[in-house]
């Protein structure tokens, strides 16, 4: 079964915000609210610094918190993908899942439901790449099957140095970071 | 030296998150209450059923007050949803892994359990009612003549009351993300502190009745059922005073707790040890140590140890100081709680 | 027959209100459900029209996608070879031009006094007819030339046209003189060629790219980032020279944090260090090298040591950085810069440069600098200019800045301020913000006193369009038509700008604009087409190629020819000795220096410190803080502040501040980011912030102007440009 997943190279990345403004065109994200957006981490001391730059999002994990403390179900993996989706019309409102989410990848949409990152899955479903992943100028971003051990995402996971977010918090979260 | 900056800035998310403020603290207060004023309802229950004094029995549940409070919790509740339209969603379905959902089924059984004992003492505690509406008096009597019923309700209180007080602890507990909230003794600790305060509410309406003679009329009639149900005497002073002696021993029992909690923060992961800072010395360090364990526990343990050794005059003041403590200790974690997050790993040794 | 019953009715209406409420819920509930409504409504809902971009100046061919005739989003179009398919955040934010709710509307008059803001609505035919008075009368009084025009923007192209055919001879952009101007000179005088837009470097290819003062990543030429990133996934080692440590810089193998203003010793002790050490392309600088041994011996004294002493890096980096470059050539790149106008020498520095980049031979070299191609596109009989009696009063003509090939904006502004050679009466500003664009707001100001007529189009309603008499409402570049794009590259192309959405309200196009005007000013006829699909198709179709095809697929690609020497281009030189000129003989005829010396430039003075800008990825100079997606992404600028700087300044981060500089000019309040990645004697912000313009909404008063705090400036006497980082800043707390 596939689970779809995505490997972005921070070394590549200028952190431009491409990823953002393209989400939010394709996905008519509400004024204000990005389902994607940039970090950068800094280290060091004048003039030894070092820079990671992250296109972070919904983890889209192998252990969601968010679909566990979920009353109504409207927080689920779907089939397809397993990819984490919120169903509007059976959410509350309760913001359980906002709470629970350790990467506050979550928003109150202003019609009051629960929104995130849907992996762009009416674009995956035509066969295109989510539109972050599409519009990046760097070309720093890759999506595929973790299930598929010839994806182009698993070949970079194999060949490369790589880093997922909070993984003490034992989510299983499926975007891997290059550095 | 490390710098993180962040380019995202959702309204409730950024830059800390506060999706809950006052509606769900108010909503777990009085479920604690509720809870609490269970479970001292159903002990009292199982004494009756055993052959204790009815009248002890009397003084010792409110379910009609029960009721309105916890309908004041639904209200929070439901003021706190964003997409309320949509809440009967809850009931189509039961998720197992969701103590939210597990809390709504109960609570389902909680208000059944209220109804069928404010049922009960209906009819003696309004007496207008109980003339009006004679077929009340042959309903209560059913259970009331009876103990194995009356230990049965008494056994639905016990376990329903502890539930609902643990419950609304493991709803925060079980989540990860939230490090302040992830210790397991929150849940008994939200239990504990429900009993105190429900010992606290009914030694207040016992206060309020003590001595009155029950009003006969529809208004003053259902007004005293509210606070109440006592039928024709109302509490007598030793009732308010076993009140106190439950109270101590919750307060005491709340004390440990507490003590464990923080102990547990410190002895636990880097992200607990941050979060422990939120109410040590942080933003939240004065209404916890002042409000929750001062006033809401230190003082009225002290006050009410003083009361029992007749050093003092008895009054309702440390009743109410645990009710100020008992609101603001889940005001604090709701709060706090949300601040709290966990510290990254790649983040430490900089 | 069923009685209703109140309570049945009731049941049956709330029923359906019920329905009714979820239903109007569905459509905008829910991602699938989204899906499934797009599902049924694409292909049938979904158009595309393509059309090139104008969020800034790099002009990406991009789709526009429709939904049911609303413009929905903007891609890039696979077939451009500027975007490759991929849009930066500007172009993607494009739809928010479209939709930005600060845009100008309808004409505008001003009523009292200039500068004050206030306005009537007005006709396009009367603020034209107005304009066109205004205009034939100071044609009367002093002459055409007294007419200036400044713009900055693919839509200039007709009104350029129009008003030249009426006579206007002194026309600028600041993007000469206020941007790359310097540059294209310093590398003219070394190779006979400017560098031009985009820059012909083959980043894709190089072995080694090294950037003095470039911010590649945060300035965000698309197709230059693109092949940016390739580099670096290729391992390709990167040199940056900034006093920052900018996205391009954590990406670097050397990064030399060097004193602002210190950049020429940095580059004459590289090419002492190549000459020295004899890594330079010999064979080139033997064939192609002018006056080369002069070169070495005006060079000998710049040391490593020296240089860093100048510019504050230790002298190991400097040698290192110099010889990993040296060691890739011809494949290294120095790159020219963009936005090159720094101190007053800047036409120096480039040819500094240019020289370095002589030095490994990369001229026309794979993986160094190509020679860009063109294609040629037959042009659209047109009208001759009429001849001037005035000469131009800037450049050429003018002899005060004897190697400037371009109009500069600075000196008309200095004519009109002066009123020498002769009086400047009327300026018609197209697209381009010149309060917050030229140095010194005060002089701007100063010279618009003395003006009878001022004129600003543009989309929004920018700080100089609060001084004008007129405004003009131009339309976003997704709601006309412009001239056709022909682009030099690898390979030539050509691209189209098409309308895919009306324009919302009254604005118009420039080339409309331009018409009209040229109607009312009795040169009609120096625009003989209808409209744009006529001039247009003429030119396209003409040339061989198919309009409605172009319609459809928005480029047109050129044979490729060769650009490199690999690919058998024959090298050719357009200067006076025909060859490379490491020795520059014009230079020194004008008495400017022949090899580049360096200029210690002034420290800040005590408590004070450099004030130097640079770009944001998600905005465009100053044209789009108003733009909602935009503003969504950067709302404000911040200055760089070093922690400990901060620390000594009792500053804390994310505390507002304002600054004041030299001259006593004091910013708006602007947050303050205290960070370990600038050096301590420096401060740093994005430009084009600090909207004064309260008809900017979502912009007013946020942030800091870097362009009003540029009042002192210094003037390059070779080409006339003026300098940006000349200023230095204090800070002042907010109580």
């Amino acid at each position: 079964m596939s689970r779809l997943g995505m490997v972005i190279d921070t070394r590549k990345c200028v952190g431009c915000q491409d990823c953002v403004v393209a989400c939010q065109t394709e996905n008519d994200v509400p004024q204000g609210f990005c389902r994607d957006w940039i970090t950068t981490e800094v280290r060091g001391t004048f003039p030894q610094l070092t820079m990671e730059i992250r296109s972070e999002r919904c983890n889209h994990c192998d252990n969601p918190p968010c679909v566990s403390c979920c009353p109504t179900g409207a927080s689920h993996v779907e089939a397809f993908g397993k990819v984490v989706l919120v169903t509007a019309n059976k959410c509350i409102g309760c913001k359980a899942c906002i709470a629970a989410c350790p990467y506050d990848a979550r928003y109150v949409h202003p019609e009051g439901y629960i929104d995130k990152c849907t992996f762009c899955l009416h674009r995956v479903k035509e066969g295109k790449d989510p539109a972050c992943v599409s519009v990046c100028p760097t070309h720093c971003m890759h999506f595929g099957d973790l299930d598929d051990p010839k994806s182009a995402v698993n070949e970079l996971l194999r060949t490369r140095r790589h880093h997922t977010l909070l993984p003490e918090a034992g989510t299983r979260p499926r975007i891997f970071y290059l550095s | 030296m490390l710098e993180v900056t962040s380019t995202r800035h959702n309204a409730l998310i950024d830059p800390s998150l506060h999706v809950w403020s006052w509606e769900i603290p108010l909503y777990l207060f009085v479920g604690g209450i509720v809870a609490g004023m269970m479970v001292l309802a159903g002990l009292a229950m199982l004494r009756l059923a055993r052959g204790d004094d009815p009248r002890n029995f009397f003084s010792m549940q409110a379910p009609l007050l029960g009721f309105v409070l916890m309908n004041i919790g639904m209200l929070a509740l439901l003021l706190d949803l964003t997409h309320r339209l949509y809440v009967w969603r809850i009931f189509t379905t039961f998720q197992v892994s969701s103590p939210m959902a597990w809390g709504s089924w109960v609570l389902i059984v909680v208000y059944g359990v209220l109804m069928v004992s404010a049922l009960i003492r209906l009819p003696d505690a309004w007496p207008w009612l109980g003339r009006e509406v004679p077929v009340l008096h042959k309903l209560s009597d059913a259970v009331v003549t009876r103990p194995a019923r009356v230990a049965a309700l008494g056994w639905a209180n016990l376990v329903l009351g502890v539930s609902l007080g643990i419950y609304t602890g493991i709803l925060l507990n079980t989540m990860v993300a939230r490090p302040l909230w992830n210790s397991a003794i929150l849940g008994p600790l939200f239990l504990v502190s429900g009993l105190s305060a429900g010992a606290a509410v009914m030694h207040i309406t016992a206060s309020l009745l003590q001595g009155r003679p029950a009003p006969q009329g529809m208004i003053g009639g259902a007004f005293s059922a509210l606070l109440q149900p006592m039928g024709s005497q109302h509490p007598e002073k030793k009732t308010a005073h076993s009140l106190v002696r439950y109270d101590q021993v919750f307060l005491v029992t709340e004390l440990v707790f507490i003590g464990l909690f923080i102990i547990n923060l410190h002895t636990s992961s880097a992200s607990h040890l941050s979060a422990a800072a939120l109410i040590m010395s942080g933003p939240y360090a004065l209404p916890f140590w002042g409000v929750v364990v001062g006033l809401g526990v230190l003082l009225p343990l002290a006050w009410q140890g003083l009361e029992l050794s007749h050093r003092v005059a008895h009054t309702v003041l440390p009743a109410m100081l645990v009710l100020v403590g008992g609101f603001t200790l889940r005001w604090v974690m709701v709060n706090a709680g949300q601040m709290s997050h966990i510290v990254p790993i790649a983040s430490l040794g900089q | 027959m069923a009685q209703f019953t109140r309570r049945r009715f009731l049941k049956i209406s709330t029923a359906s209100l019920g329905a009714s409420a979820v239903a109007a819920q569905w459509p905008s509930i829910g991602p699938l459900a989204h899906a499934a409504q797009a599902a049924q409504a694409a292909p049938a809902g979904v158009t595309t029209i393509p059309t090139f971009c104008e969020m800034c100046f790099w002009r990406c061919g991009g789709i526009a996608h429709l939904r049911d005739g609303k413009l929905w989003k903007f891609e890039g179009n696979p077939k451009d070879p500027q975007s490759m398919g991929r849009l930066c955040p500007r172009g993607t934010g494009a739809v928010g031009a479209h939709y930005d709710p600060d845009r100008l509307r309808q004409p505008l008059m001003r009523v009292g006094e200039r500068g004050k803001e206030q306005w009537k609505a007005v006709s396009w035919d009367e603020a034209l007819g107005f304009i066109a008075e205004k205009m034939n009368k100071i044609k009367a009084e002093h002459g055409a030339e007294s007419m200036a025009l400044f713009n900055h923007g693919f839509g200039q192209r007709f009104i350029q046209h129009a008003l030249k055919s009426w006579g206007t001879i002194n026309y600028a952009g600041p993007s000469y003189a206020q941007c790359r101007g310097a540059r294209d000179v310093g590398f003219q005088l070394t190779f006979g060629s400017g560098v031009g837009s985009p820059e012909p470097l083959d980043i894709k290819n190089t072995d080694c790219l090294v950037l003095i003062g470039s911010h590649l990543g945060e300035n965000m030429h698309n197709s230059q980032v693109q092949e940016f990133a390739q580099a670096i996934a290729r391992k390709v080692p990167v040199i940056v020279v900034d006093p920052r440590f900018s996205v391009a810089a954590s990406k670097a193998k050397y990064w030399l944090p060097v004193k602002a203003g210190t950049d020429v010793a940095l580059l004459l002790a590289w090419m002492n260090l190549l000459v020295t050490e004899g890594r330079y392309d010999k064979a080139f600088v033997q064939q192609y090298g002018h006056g080369f041994d002069k070169f070495a011996a005006e060079i000998k004294g710049y040391t490593v040591e020296w240089a860093a002493e100048q510019c504050d890096v230790p002298a190991e980096l400097i040698r290192a950085a110099g010889r990993e470059f040296a060691s890739h050539r011809p494949a290294t790149i120095i790159h020219p810069g963009r936005r090159v106008n720094w101190y007053g020498d800047d036409t120096q520095r480039s040819r500094a440069i240019a020289l370095l980049n002589g030095l490994l031979g990369n001229y026309g070299r794979m993986g160094g600098m190509f020679v860009a191609q063109g294609i040629k596109i037959a042009p659209y009989p047109l009208p001759k200019y009429p001849e001037h009696a005035k000469p131009r009063l800037d450049g050429a003509e003018a002899d005060i800045y004897p190697f400037a090939d371009e109009g500069i904006t600075t000196a008309i502004r200095d004519a009109t301020i002066s009123g020498k050679p002769y009086p400047i009466k009327g300026w018609f500003v197209y697209s381009t913000n010149l309060m917050q664009a030229l140095p010194s707001e005060a002089e701007t100001i100063k010279a618009i006193q003395n003006l009878d007529l001022l004129v600003v189009c543009d989309t929004l309603p920018s700080e100089m369009a609060g001084w004008a008499d007129v405004i003009l409402p131009d339309t976003t570049f997704l709601e006309r038509h412009d001239e056709l794009l022909t682009g030099f590259g690898r390979t030539g192309w050509a691209a189209l700008r098409q309308p895919v959405v009306a324009a919302p309200h009254d604005q118009k196009p420039a080339w409309w604009i331009a018409k009209q005007l040229a109607e009312k000013l009795g040169v009609g006829t120096s625009m003989p087409f209808k409209d744009m699909e006529e001039y247009l198709s003429a030119r396209v179709e003409k040339s061989g190629h198919s309009w409605a095809k172009l319609k459809t697929e928005g480029v047109i690609m050129a044979e490729h020819k060769p650009i490199t020497v690999e690919e058998g281009l024959a090298l050719e030189f357009a200067t006076p000795s025909g060859k490379v000129e490491f020795w520059s003989d014009q230079l020194a005829a004008k008495g400017f220096d022949a090899v580049p010396k360096y200029t210690r430039h002034p420290e800040a003075p005590a408590g004070m410190f450099r004030l130097i800008s640079g770009r944001a990825p998600v905005h465009t100079f100053s044209r789009t803080q108003t733009n909602p997606l935009l503003h969504d992404l950067m709302a404000d600028n911040e200055v760089w502040v070093h922690t400990a700087t901060a620390v000594k300044l009792g500053l804390k981060n994310r505390e507002y501040v304002k600054l004041k500089n030299q001259d006593g000019v004091v910013s708006n309040r602007i947050r303050v980011k205290a960070t370990q990645r600038i050096r301590e004697d420096t401060v740093y912000m994005v430009y084009g912030f600090g909207h004064t313009n309260k008809m900017l909404k979502t912009a007013y008063l946020r942030g800091a102007s870097a362009g009003g705090l540029n009042s002192s400036y210094k003037t390059d006497p070779i080409m006339g440009s003026t300098s940006i980082h000349t200023n230095f800043v204090s800070f002042i707390k907010e109580v």
